[in-house]
């Protein structure tokens, strides 16, 4: 999974059999370090309650649908959770070299 | 698989329901010698990685989740192992 941040919604007027209703977000992927990285993509929300601003992790693959009911549907990238925190170990302490 | 080490963790409360009380690691690539490389994964540990460790990655689906212990969750990447040394020939 990735991190990634809704920066928009999608609306499709048609949608391949098993996707009605499935909501669709552009999500901005993100780098390690929390910056903008690559083009944004369009990810099926499987939360189904993530918004635009909101930070996220996504899944992409064939296990993208698998977090979708129903399962079977063609999706590439879905939205698997809402980050509340991330923490990035900054400390040298904790920062075993090699 | 692939060698990474523990950036940080991620924490949520409004997750698909698989992922409910299942610990998040960040975790970046490093090459053989140690070093990171651009790349990062966020895996489900399960053997208790912490910060900074060196840790073992599986990447890919039906091995994650026969780890993971089911058949249909949303889940690629997962932490297998702590890694104590790398030795390249």
């Amino acid at each position: 999974m990735l991190l990634g941040r809704v920066v928009g919604t999608v609306v499709p007027c048609v949608v391949y059999e098993g996707l009605q209703g499935v909501p669709m977000l552009l999500v901005q992927p993100m780098d390690k370090e929390g910056a903008p990285k690559g083009v944004p993509l369009v990810a099926a929300d499987s939360t189904r309650m993530a918004g635009p601003g909101e930070l996220v992790y996504y899944e992409g693959g064939r296990e993208a649908a698998l977090a979708l009911d129903p399962w079977f549907v063609p999706v590439d990238h879905t939205i698997i959770g809402i980050v509340d925190t991330w923490g990035q170990v900054q400390n040298a302490a904790f920062s075993k070299k090699s | 698989m692939i060698l990474g080490r523990v950036i940080g963790s991620i924490t949520s409360t409004i997750n698909h329901p698989f992922y409910d009380a299942k610990k998040l690691l960040v975790v970046e690539r490093i090459d053989a010698a140690g070093a990171p490389l651009a790349d990062y994964v966020i895996a489900i540990d399960t053997v208790g990685a912490g910060a900074g460790e060196r840790v073992l990655v599986l990447d890919e689906g039906n091995g994650a989740r026969q780890v993971v212990g089911s058949t249909d969750a949303p889940v690629r990447s997962v932490i297998v192992g702590i890694v104590d040394d790398v030795t390249t020939a």
